[in-house]
């Protein structure tokens, strides 16, 4: 599972690779504000396929920013702009003219950090981007729906109740069901902001072996402030600190040798 | 000199006002809806329901006001429900907040104040006699549906602002539309409270007079489409009440009224209750 990167280190502590394959996701020159306001400041990070990434830094550093310009769902905060450099998923520009943003998301499925199941029963809450998609066939959506159940590792406490309203469930479950249907939605990228901020430490483990799982079938990027977390799950970490990123590589190295010492400092627990 | 409570009294004085405040409110309606169908219910039979009136509403029913009324009702809803839901929408989902928003929301406020007498002279003026729909369902029907779109349209836009950001983000995550989202998550959510003010609105409609006895008419004969002229409950109510005809009439119509729109209300509650029941 594990890909050998060779790194170089460059000034300023960035780590530059040489790598076997294609960035599925690349950032390039990203800047973006609020009101004026920058929150991320000329990012340059590249997103592999099949990998977990983790964005990690203190809060306020820009990591939800960089995940919501990602998928483009900052286009809803009618503040934010993106005012430099550009996101390419598969070598297209997320932000071109002629980009559908619906079918960007659909590709690059979010969950949030607190659970976010609809009003609406457990099956209907995953089988709503297929739906959105427009599957409508019974046998398929059933089809989907437990796989993605099985795949978020919620299936067994949930099969035996699918038309039960989402809500009974419990918070644990709720964000479990929240990766299902993000699942569902059949997407390439899995965009995760602090899916277990809310968790207990039982919940968490089961989400972390869950990504684990699922970084065979998807590209995932994990927003975790918690450094155990990203040392836990994640094969490459990307440290931000006040809109800039300070430093990544692979995770081992920047947990135990850090270039930059604002990045051992965090790591090591004396800020953030 | 002030006298001195302690703090326990001074709680137990403020819950007996608060609960005295409550129990009036509470008397007075169940006086109003007593006196009604004290005096009226004795005059409420199968045949005063179903039959015509006879001699002006001296004798007979009152089964073409029920039909009247329902007619009149409906049509008002059946127009005022999606425009003003649809402008609901548009205010919340589609724009955002600007000039023309906030000249359409206050405009909304205002025509919620202005009374309904002046609906009925803008109905008669402009729907009677302008388009000349005459003395009809059609015209009390709209002139209805334009004084309750106010109320319609504020409450199903509280109903939608209140659905959670959260229900939307996640929906948009999915690569859903705009309309998908409104459709599948947004209105599903606040559908109570759109029925809420539907219901409201039905409430104005059905009790309203001066708005329909310029534009509706008040004719005795049942209406057989909606460009008849019509009676409603509440019209014939006031012109038995207001030319001596027959007070026991009078009252028996208003408890029929009364009972009408009560039904409505408790069914309105029952369905929303069912319906948050499946949704969870």
């Amino acid at each position: 599972m594990t890909r050998e990167f060779s790194y170089s280190l460059e000034a300023g502590g960035r780590a530059a690779e040489s790598v076997p394959s294609e960035p599925k996701l690349l950032v390039e020159r990203l800047s973006v504000s609020y009101d004026g306001v920058a929150a991320l400041r000329s990012v340059n990070l590249s997103i592999y396929p099949n990998e977990v990434l983790a964005l990690t830094g203190p809060g306020g550093s820009g990591k939800t920013t960089l995940l919501r310009t990602i998928n483009r769902l900052n286009d809803r905060i009618r503040s934010a702009r993106v005012t430099e450099g550009r996101v390419l998923l598969d070598g297209e520009d997320v932000y071109g003219p002629d980009v559908d943003a619906y079918a960007i998301r659909q590709r690059m499925a979010m969950v949030f950090a607190l659970p976010t199941p609809l009003p609406k029963s457990i099956f209907d809450n995953v089988a709503y981007g297929p739906r959105v998609a427009g599957i409508r066939k019974m046998a398929r959506l059933r089809e989907i729906v437990e796989r993605a159940l099985r795949d978020a590792i919620l299936w067994d406490e949930v099969s035996s109740r699918l038309g039960d309203p989402a809500m009974t469930l419990s918070g644990g479950q709720q964000q479990r069901l929240c990766i299902a249907r993000a699942l569902a939605q059949q997407p390439e990228v899995l965009l995760l902001d602090e899916p277990c901020s809310g968790l207990d430490p039982i919940s968490t483990l089961k989400i972390e072996d869950a990504l684990r799982k699922l970084k065979e079938q998807y590209t995932i990027v994990l927003v975790s402030h918690n450094t155990q977390q990203a040392a836990r799950v994640a094969d490459r970490i990307a440290f931000l600190l006040m809109g800039e990123l300070v430093e990544h590589g692979r995770a081992d190295q920047v947990v135990t040798s850090p270039a930059d010492t604002r990045t051992a400092d965090y790591f090591q627990g004396r800020f953030g | 000199m002030t006298i001195p409570i302690d703090v326990e009294t001074k709680h137990r004085i403020v819950v007996v006002l608060l609960w005295l405040a409550a129990l009036v409110a509470l008397a007075v309606l169940a006086f109003i809806i007593a006196v009604v169908l004290w005096n009226g219910l004795p005059a409420v039979t199968l045949s005063f329901l179903l039959e015509s009136p006879r001699d002006m509403g001296r004798a007979g029913g009152i089964f073409p006001m029920v039909v009247s009324t329902v007619a009149v009702t409906l049509l008002a809803v059946i127009v005022a429900a999606p425009l003003g839901v649809g402008t609901a929408i548009y205010l919340t989902e589609y724009t955002s907040e600007t000039a023309l928003t906030r000249v359409i929301r206050f405009g909304a406020e205002c025509l919620a104040g202005v009374p309904s007498i002046i609906f009925g002279l803008f109905g008669f003026i402009f729907f009677v006699i302008q388009l000349g729909m005459g003395w009809s369902v059609l015209s009390g029907g709209l002139t209805l549906a334009v004084m309750i779109l106010p109320t319609v349209m504020r409450t199903a836009e509280e109903a939608i602002r209140a659905v959670p950001e959260s229900f939307r983000e996640a929906s948009f995550s999915t690569g859903a539309s705009r309309w998908q989202t409104v459709t599948q998550v947004v209105l599903p959510s606040a559908l109570p409270g759109i029925v809420t003010g539907v219901i409201l609105g039905v409430g104005r409609g059905v009790g309203e007079t001066a708005a329909v006895i310029f534009t509706a008419g008040s004719s005795l004969h049942i209406p057989t489409s909606i460009f008849s002229p019509a009676r409603t409950m509440a019209v014939h109510f006031y012109i038995l009440a207001r030319e001596g005809i027959s007070m026991r009439h009078a009252y028996g119509t208003a408890a029929v009224l009364v009972i009408l729109i009560l039904a409505i209300n408790t069914a309105a509650n029952w369905l929303m209750l069912r319906f948050q029941a499946k949704q969870g």
